[in-house]
């Protein structure tokens, strides 16, 4: 089979657990204003990869994932775009030994079959805002509901999740709007951390280098109050928080 | 009677009769396989000695050396005692007669101390230079009597540079523990009764020499004692306390450096044979936790003022004034207490890059000690790993790293120092015919130059072959002479006593530039590559059509020709000649002298430009491993140990969010990194946790980082030490980092 694959990196502890095997996969529905890879939107702006080819290239980490604790993580882009490439290299990467975690907005979760969650041991869940209208307004695109209805069915499934929330001011910091995002959490019972995620500016480059105009370029990182806040926020649902 | 006292409550008997530091640890060394909780802090008086130094460093780095006796060459014997502050020191001993004052050791080369004088603003007293001048010879002096022609050429074009010619060669690790465990009147019984087993061989060339060499370690350690008697400590018995043990071995490692101004003087591997003493007295309720801790730190500030008097141009290839005191921490089943205590220093004191503090790392040590090692690192960027499986596979479990990354059984073997060739001029040289591609000079013998406009991949390793074939002949030509003028001139007496005889010696050669080469034939092989020539004809730039595998990625194609640059010169080197039976063996490895050699080599096949920096050690070049640091690791791991026994290093920067999100998850996961490269086979890892802020910072605001500590190839420096041209160098490196 084959898929559109941006790029692949081998991470340490920020894709997942562990050092990871990443495939950053290419397309995404959503067009999240503060993205650091708009060059990921397109499925044409990957390489065509077959599932072989990107499976060789894994094993070529297996022994060093292997003995160093950590896995295999597919990202994007959206992952769940290319539903059927995904399933088929979790369900590989799961039968090497490996841990697997997909990393997804949550947006396309209702494509994401049971076989495919079957093969996949964590899902990194990137809850863009908890307030609908925010939602609508970061990602320009995308809808809270879909994002919300697979986070329910994960905890239903007792599937491991970790949250990621990307704190931009002016933009997703409103109090509402967390506290919202930490209600979702608090009704997922398998959330087992939540990652706070400052806003920085160093994806700037990537629209500049696409000859798009990047919307928050004046907005500044948070301050480590305002992440505090949050982090307490996250913390009162009794969610560890990073 | 001495001696039994000495080793009350020791086991074992195989150390007693003969010289056996090693199976004095295994019989007695306490395995520790717990966590950092039972470490103490400094004490008061650590951390007042330890201020008073640093306020004298403030001065030494704004003028660069604090102080030089430029009246008396260096011996064992010839500084009248010194101290910081006699009566709050618990280990003592100093190279002259006051802390920072650094020592003239003509012996190596006069020109060396007299352009070192020079630089800081002194001058020699004109009685040394006259009895070096006219009545005794220098190493220096001697070795340019012997070059042949092709030799000076090829020193002269950089293809060679940094040969120990006109310093000490240094990277000898005397056996500093035998001093403390069996006493100097011990140790010259040996030596004598060796002797006068010469006696009884005729007198072959070979034999005279060993026979002045024994008679010279002998007359050393008598100095030794000498030495020590001046501070007030009789070292004829051995030591019978903890403190007594680490300041015996200190004496032994201070005459070392009093004598030779060597490239690196390492210390070896002492802290569990320390620990032996150190669980003694605890055990006999003689010392406690903070005073013991309080001990190595007195040790270690003694280690770190270290100094040697070095030119401008040697500072240039190696900056930040490094003395290279390694110390090799760990190891399987030798982890202790004092592992622990050594790492701790850098707390108790600041991070520093003096002691190099190397830990042999394996999978198989034990978590707490490699939770430990893995958090000392985040906190300070001051230890460097090296493969204790491959080590012990290759030597045996008491082996010790000299400089940075070359293993040597400690007391078994020496090394003859041979620094580096440059494989990516080499390359030049065989698209060149042998002409330089800056000068124009003709440097090796005349040899057809590739012709094409278009580069052959075949055809260009052809050439290349056989400049290497030049390369190796005359790179160890040089090797010989100097090591051949360094034993008749400046002969290690007192370290070489402390060595088992007959010693193990290697011939060290080593390379830089392989990421060039590599990623030059790859662009050859796989892109196409086209020469531009001057009007002479000499090929002086080339363009790039297409892309190619870098090496870095852990992509064979592009790691395999790293691999064969490594094993082809070793092959080549093997079949040299060498001085007085050496082995030969090989180091990638290039510590801070990249800028220099990319400094003198001109437009690569690769892209890389004139005069840029080249990768350092066996790094991927800067910017090209695109997938993260576990992929530039691995293709690193790839290139072997067997070829290159003098190590492989390479130098990693992540940044602190590049390992994870919180600090106990940052911990594991770089533990957890250090065992998949330790299984991958990978050699030697400079782990640096830093932002590049941090370091930008550090250059506009020197003031403000007076301990910042950060690793490159082989060993660790203060950054606000290095020429502002290492400093842009070690920020243009890749950074592996997260972009959360």
């Amino acid at each position: 089979m084959i898929g559109s694959v941006h790029s692949w990196d081998v991470s340490i502890g920020v894709d997942g657990p562990g050092t990871r095997f990443v495939a950053f996969l290419a397309g995404c529905p959503l067009r999240c204003l503060y993205c650091h890879s708009p060059d990921t939107w397109y499925r044409r702006s990957g390489t065509p990869t077959s599932t072989d080819d990107l499976l060789t290239q894994i094993r070529r980490y297996e022994r060093f994932i292997k003995v160093s604790g950590g896995g295999v993580t597919l990202s994007g882009g959206e992952p769940l775009q290319q539903r059927d490439f995904t399933r088929e290299v979790l369900t590989r990467s799961k039968e090497l030994g490996l841990h697997t975690a997909l990393d997804t907005s949550g947006f396309l979760g209702d494509r994401a079959d049971d076989a495919l969650l079957a093969a996949t041991d964590l899902v990194l869940l990137d809850i863009k805002s908890g307030d609908p209208r925010t939602y609508r307004r970061v990602t320009r695109t995308g809808r809270l509901d879909p994002t919300a209805r697979f986070a329910h069915r994960l905890g239903d499934l007792g599937k491991p999740v970790w949250v990621r929330f990307v704190l931009v001011p002016g933009l997703t910091d409103d109090p509402e709007n967390v506290a919202a995002v930490a209600r979702l959490v608090a009704e997922v019972p398998t959330v087992e951390r939540v990652d706070v995620l400052p806003f920085h500016r160093l994806g700037a480059a990537k629209w500049e280098a696409l000859g798009l105009t990047f919307p928050l370029a004046g907005t500044a990182p948070p301050d480590p109050e305002a992440v505090e806040r949050v982090y307490a926020e996250f913390r009162g649902v009794g969610v560890p928080v990073f | 009677m001495e001696a039994r006292n000495a080793w009350r409550g020791f086991t074992g008997d195989g150390w007693r009769d003969t010289i056996d530091v090693s199976a004095f640890i295994h019989d007695n060394v306490t395995p520790y396989d717990g966590d950092a909780e039972f470490l103490a802090g400094p004490t008061h008086r650590t951390e007042r000695l330890w201020r008073e130094l640093q306020r004298m460093f403030v001065e030494e780095r704004s003028r660069g050396v604090y102080d030089i006796d430029t009246h008396t060459p260096s011996t064992i014997t010839s500084h009248a005692p010194g101290f910081i502050d006699r009566s709050h020191e618990l280990i003592v001993g100093l190279q002259t007669s006051a802390p920072l004052r650094r020592a003239i050791m003509p012996a190596g080369g006069l020109r060396m101390v007299e352009a070192g004088l020079k630089a800081y603003g002194y001058a020699l007293d004109p009685t040394v230079h006259a009895i070096f001048s006219r009545y005794r010879k220098s190493h220096n002096a001697g070795v340019f009597d012997a070059y042949p022609e092709d030799v000076l050429a090829a020193r002269r074009s950089h293809i060679i540079t940094g040969l120990p010619d006109a310093y000490g060669r240094g990277r000898i690790i005397g056996d500093y523990r035998r001093v403390a465990l069996y006493g100097v009147d011990r140790l010259i019984a040996e030596r004598k009764e060796l002797k006068r087993a010469l006696d009884g061989k005729l007198s072959a060339e070979d034999v005279i020499r060993d026979r002045e060499e024994l008679a010279e370690q002998i007359r050393a350690l008598g100095e030794l004692k000498e030495m020590a008697a001046g501070y007030g400590y009789d070292l004829s018995g051995p030591a019978t306390t903890g403190r007594e043990a680490i300041q015996w071995l200190y004496f032994a490692y201070l005459g070392a450096t009093k004598e030779q101004n060597g490239a690196a003087m390492s210390l070896g591997r002492t802290s569990s044979f320390i620990d032996v003493y150190l669980e003694r007295d605890l055990a006999e309720g003689t010392l406690t936790e903070e005073a013991a801790q309080e001990l190595i730190d007195d040790f270690v500030i003694k280690l770190r003022i270290i100094r040697f008097l070095r030119t401008p141009e040697y500072d240039e290839l190696f900056s930040g004034d490094p003395t290279w005191v390694t110390e090799a921490i760990g190891g399987k089943g030798l982890v202790t207490r004092t592992s622990f205590r050594y790492l701790q220093t850098l707390y108790d004191l600041g991070p520093a890059p003096e002691p190099n503090l190397t830990v042999l790392w394996s999978p198989d040590l034990p978590e707490g000690f490699k939770r430990f090692c893995a958090q000392v690192s985040i906190d300070t960027s001051s230890i460097q790993y090296e493969n204790d499986d491959l080590l012990c596979a290759a030597y045996d479990d008491d082996t010790a790293i000299a400089c940075c990354v070359s293993a040597m059984r400690v007391g078994k073997d020496m090394q003859f120092f041979g620094a580096r060739a440059n494989l990516a001029k080499a390359l030049l040289y065989a698209i060149n015919g042998g002409r330089d591609e800056l000068t124009g000079a003709q440097v090796t013998p005349p040899m057809p130059a590739i012709e094409t406009d278009v580069l052959d991949y075949e055809q260009v390793m052809a050439a290349f072959d056989r400049t290497l074939d030049w390369l190796a002949e005359t790179y160890v030509d040089a090797l010989n002479v100097i090591h051949y003028m360094h034993d008749k001139y400046a002969y290690e007496r007192l370290e070489m006593a402390l060595h088992d005889h007959p010693v193990h010696r290697f011939l060290a050669t080593g390379i830089a530039g392989l990421s060039v080469a590599a990623d030059s034939l790859s662009a050859i092989k796989y892109a196409q590559v086209k020469v531009l020539r001057d009007t002479d004809g000499k090929a002086v730039d080339y363009t790039v059509d297409g892309d190619f595998p870098t090496y870095g990625n852990n992509d064979d194609r592009a790691d395999a020709i790293a691999v064969d640059l490594v094993e082809r010169f070793m092959a080549k080197i093997r079949r040299q000649p060498t001085y007085r039976d050496s082995e030969p063996s090989l180091s990638v490895l290039t510590i801070t002298s990249n800028v220099v050699y990319g400094k003198h080599t001109g437009n690569t096949p690769d892209g890389r430009r004139a005069g840029e920096p080249f990768a350092p050690g066996a790094n991927p070049m800067n910017g090209r491993d695109r997938h993260g640091l576990v992929a530039a690791a691995l293709s690193v791991a790839k290139l072997p140990y067997a070829s290159a026994r003098d190590g492989i290093s390479l130098t990693t920067t992540v940044t602190p969010a590049g390992l994870g999100r919180s600090r106990e998850e940052r911990i594991g996961n770089l533990a957890g990194v250090l065992d998949g490269y330790t299984a991958a086979g990978g050699f030697h890892l400079n782990v640096n946790v830093l932002d590049r802020a941090t370091l930008e910072d550090a250059m506009a605001h020197p003031e403000k980082y007076p301990q910042l500590t950060i690793r490159v190839s082989g060993y660790a420096v203060n950054f606000v030490r290095l020429t502002t041209e290492q400093q842009r160098d070690v920020i243009s490196r890749t950074f592996h980092g997260a972009l959360w």
